[in-house]
């Protein structure tokens, strides 16, 4: 294993981020009651996600710099990551947002928002896939990557804060704020958010060089 | 004046607080220690997973190894 000391420290937080999470005191809400729990585990796949689509338009920007083919399988990789995450973030939102608001789509703005950034970011992946000529692959997808993260800040952090949402932090909603009366569900949300931005950049380094390792093969193989 | 309102606060006192108690959690759950069960289930699938991954990381640094080789 390559650089171990944030991979054990991603395993540490997590773990403590499950028996923390699960048994530490929260504040007792309304409506929210016992599943306000579900913070440590929902919210950080949205951080990990736009953490892993940032890197991946970082190097995408680096790539129309000075095009090689490691940058280019850095920035399709993170994208990769960052779309499993940003599913499982949808998804456990439509789990929560049956119990809090009824319905699992509740058509809020930051929940529309968020399938908007995720099928801009499949359509990446269409992209990439209808185009024969690695070359032509690279460049077309790299720029289309950075208009992707542009487009994603807006859909998911600015316009669900500018309308009503539900989501806490949108439309006189209280934010994280609401959380500050209780320090003790901050003590394991950071270090949640954390353990889950490294546990993606785990699995997108490991992507990345079984990615480089086969490209190496097959040029070898040529 | 005073003993009206000691007398106010220890009667006020018991309400407010069970008034904070009412908002329903899953009280009972952890008081028989149940819980536990849940945490020792998901901390298995969450280590299990990334054992998973450790044992992928390992097969690509050999890869990488042959590659140098």
């Amino acid at each position: 294993m390559k650089k171990t000391w944030w991979k054990i420290l991603s395993v540490v937080l997590l773990t403590y981020t499950v028996v923390g999470g699960l048994l530490m005191e929260v504040p007792r809400l309304n409506i929210v009651n016992e599943t306000v729990r579900a913070l440590y585990f929902h919210v950080p796949m949205w951080f990990g996600m736009a953490v892993m689509f940032l890197i991946s338009m970082v190097y995408a920007i680096r790539y129309l710099r000075k095009p090689s083919v490691e940058a280019d399988v850095y920035s399709v990789e993170f994208a990769n990551t960052g779309l499993a995450y940003g599913i499982l973030g949808i998804l456990t939102g439509m789990i929560w947002a049956n119990y809090t608001w009824g319905t699992p789509w509740h058509g809020d703005p930051k929940q529309n928002g968020a399938a908007v950034s995720l099928l801009v970011y499949l359509a990446y992946f269409v992209l990439r896939g209808s185009v024969q000529n690695d070359e032509q692959r690279a460049k077309l997808s790299a720029v289309y990557n950075v208009f992707a993260f542009t487009a994603m800040i807006p859909l998911i952090f600015i316009i669900p804060r500018m309308t009503s949402s539900m989501h806490p932090g949108s439309g006189g909603n209280p934010g994280f704020n609401m959380y500050d009366l209780d320090s003790k569900m901050r003590m394991v949300f950071y270090p949640a958010v954390i353990g889950w931005i490294l546990l993606a950049g785990w699995i997108a380094t490991v992507r990345i060089r079984f990615r480089i390792v086969s490209e190496k093969l097959d040029e070898q193989s040529i | 004046m005073k003993s009206v309102f000691t007398v106010l606060l220890v009667v006020f006192i018991p309400v407010l607080l069970v008034a904070q108690q009412q908002v329903e959690m899953a009280d009972t759950m952890r008081s028989e220690g149940k819980i536990y069960a849940v945490v020792a289930i998901v901390l298995v699938i969450l280590l299990g997973l990334i054992a998973y991954l450790v044992m992928l990381d390992r097969k690509v640094s050999k890869l990488e190894k042959q590659m140098k080789g």
